[in-house]
């Protein structure tokens, strides 16, 4: 059986080029980038250009705006904390009600340090709640953490209006871009963002690896203490192979930007109007226009999400759901719950991401495999 | 990924004995769309009043069909006083185990068999929520009976097993301390109902070495188990002029509750079981 893999918010392919790139650099020049003989000097030169290939992909004028962590939720961690910790009399956080746990589960451990988070709401669509972010300012407000693109819905929020208010009010903005970066143009020489966290492994990167842009000027403490890499923000052994996987990727991401747009988008909007048009009772969750071009979720009513998964999953169809059984916990996924998405379908939503990757052939076979699915659920749920 | 049994996965693909019997003389529903999984179970009993046909209805996760599939098949041919006996534990252990946040599918594959049989008692279903006590989780609408039932079928000691097991305490969390409060209320009236149960033993007229030996099987078998389950033990030391002499061990050392447990738990069960002229104390 051949894998149908649609869960590319979660984790993508890591991409040809980029494991070709990386490939000489665990046995063949194995180097330490810090060691003063050449055999691990001469490895500088990569990492440098990763770095370049990283701002350009975000439109950083500069490189050494970039520094390398392990991925998505250290560059969170590393932003959030480090403004706090250069800051420490201001007490107060912004952030949004539907943010990834990296930042959502931080906000909740700096909440028990004696913190104040302001969570902005969204609408039903998934759309922010830009006047209740205006009102929320306060002089002690220390940040604004706040989503490029949602993980679960693929809702863009209106990131360069959020910059800017941030900027006339003089509060660091940082936003988590795991989930945009690749899909949408980022330029944070236009838009005032002062730090943006991204995931190698969201882009066709490698796993465990990351960068934080970080604007020059911006007082932040080290999250990570240890030796002088990363210019004594970012202690550690660089990551080396996937570091310079990651500048790849990020060179590809600029190649197939385009792509996204049209290739991606072509085939999700077949999957979604497909699903809509041969399945009753469904529903789309979030903005249609404000969204990924990559990203569907869809709400199946009566009938829960893991046992779809799991049926999907019998003919190689890999998604991923927001209810409660899939997460171990017991209710719906917070993003369903701030968008008010009433409980008949929260139970039953299904993500399905996209990546240049898919083919016509592979959605249409999950458009095939999937009525069949929701009917014989359907049959055995108890409510109609 | 779960990590379900094949059994699960095969109830889950290939679910028995789907539908509605129809004409039935049992019909029970549990659960809601709210809470995430609902069962609606229905049966027909024979001439012998054994269970002839049972069918269900299922929303939830793959081991809440699974579980359903698994209790119908359990209860064919059962009379109604066997049905009345079969317990989560059953169902689980049909399907080969299920992971430990997922026993609640169990439990109420069980709920839903108890309100089909009160249903044909005769019991409405808001009669038998009305018997069962108050609502303790307000969230998943689960009773006190629901959960001390949980609790003493699968001997839970923790909150978060009670959630596993009946969802309670899973949403907001606000009943947790009511929770905690139950399992030490059933805890006690465990073992006041086992000292009721048992036979006076002319203890005091053994030897000291019997006598010993009597109260280190007593404390190997009814009262370590339980420590154990809590990462606490117990070292006999010693037994002198009806004085028995205990040393807690594990979690138990230190612990604040030690006091209590020396009282309520160990030297009650002593009392009950050998002789109510025994005292316990800690060294």
């Amino acid at each position: 059986m051949k894998t149908i893999y649609l869960d590319n918010n979660a984790t993508t392919r890591v991409a040809d080029e980029v494991l070709e790139e990386m490939i000489p650099f665990f046995c063949e020049r194995y180097g330490n980038p810090s060691s003063m003989h050449s055999f691990g000097g001469d490895i500088t030169p990569h990492i440098d250009k990763a770095r370049e290939q990283c701002a350009k992909l975000i439109g950083a004028k500069r490189a050494s705006d970039i520094i390398f962590t392990s991925g998505g939720t250290e560059s969170d961690n590393t932003a959030i904390l480090g403004v706090l910790h250069a800051n420490p009399s201001k007490k107060h956080i912004i952030t949004s009600a539907v943010e990834h746990p990296a930042v959502r589960g931080l906000c909740k451990e700096l909440l028990k340090l004696g913190y104040d988070v302001t969570e902005i709401g969204v609408s039903e669509n998934g759309l922010l709640d830009m006047e209740g972010l205006k009102k929320s300012f306060r002089p002690d407000t220390a940040i604004v953490s706040i989503m490029w693109a949602n993980n679960e819905t693929g809702v863009l929020f209106p990131v360069e209006e959020i910059a800017k208010l941030c900027s006339e009010k003089e509060v660091p903005f940082h936003t988590d871009a795991v989930q945009a970066v690749g899909k949408v143009s980022i330029n944070v020489e236009k838009t005032p963002i002062d730090l943006l966290s991204t995931s190698g492994h969201k882009f066709h990167g490698p796993k465990g690896v990351g960068f934080l842009y970080v604007r020059r000027g911006l007082k932040l403490q080290p999250f990570m203490i240890g030796g002088h890499q990363e210019r004594g923000k970012r202690g550690g052994t660089e990551n080396v192979p996937s570091i310079i996987g990651m500048g790849r990727a990020a060179e590809l991401s600029m190649k197939y930007m385009d792509e996204e747009n049209t290739k991606v988008r072509k085939l999700r909007d077949r999957l979604e109007n497909g699903i809509l048009k041969s399945v009753q009772k469904t529903t789309v969750h979030g903005d249609r226009v404000s969204r990924l071009p990559n990203t569907s979720n869809i709400g199946f009513e009566n009938i829960e999400g893991e046992s779809i998964l799991l049926m999907l999953n019998e003919y190689g169809v890999c998604a991923s759901s927001g209810s409660a059984c899939t997460s171990g916990s017991l209710e719906p996924s917070h993003v369903l719950r701030a968008m008010k998405v009433p409980f008949t379908r929260a139970h039953g939503s299904i993500r399905f991401s996209l990546s240049r990757y898919n083919t016509e052939k592979e959605i249409d076979a999950t458009l095939e495999y999937l009525p069949e699915i929701i009917e014989k659920l359907r049959a055995i749920s108890p409510f109609k | 990924m779960w990590d379900y049994t094949d059994k699960v996965k095969d109830h889950f693909l290939h679910p028995r004995n789907i539908g509605e019997v129809e004409n039935p003389d049992g019909v029970g529903e549990v659960g809601s769309l709210a809470c995430g999984d609902a069962l609606r179970l229905t049966f027909k009993l024979d001439a012998n009043k054994r269970i002839s046909e049972a069918k269900f209805k299922t929303f939830g996760c793959a081991s809440a069909i699974a579980s359903s599939s698994a209790l119908t098949e359990l209860i064919k041919g059962m009379t109604l006083e066997e049905a009345e006996k079969v317990t989560n534990k059953n169902i689980a252990d049909y399907l080969g185990g299920l992971p430990e946040a997922k026993m609640h599918c169990s439990v109420m594959g069980r709920e839903a068999l108890q309100a089909a049989i009160a249903y044909y008692k005769g019991i409405k279903p808001e009669q038998k929520k009305m018997l069962e006590g108050k609502i303790v989780c307000e969230c998943f609408g689960v009773t006190e009976k629901e959960i001390r039932d949980a609790v003493k079928i699968n001997h839970l000691t923790t909150v978060e097993e009670v959630t596993n097991y009946t969802k309670a305490g899973g949403g907001c969390g606000k009943c947790k301390d009511d929770i905690a409060v139950l399992i030490k209320k059933v805890f006690l009236e465990a073992a006041e109902e086992a000292e009721n149960e048992s036979k006076p033993t002319p203890f005091d007229m053994l030897t000291n070495i019997q006598k010993i030996k009597q109260v280190a099987d007593l404390l190997d078998q009814d009262i370590r188990p339980t420590l154990q389950r809590d990462g606490g033990d117990l070292e006999l030391v010693d037994l002198d002029d009806n004085i028995i002499y205990i040393k807690l061990r594990g979690a138990c050392s230190g612990c604040i509750g030690a006091a209590s447990t020396m009282k309520d738990f160990i030297e009650k069960k002593i009392k009950a079981r050998l002789s109510p002229k025994l005292k316990v104390k800690e060294i």
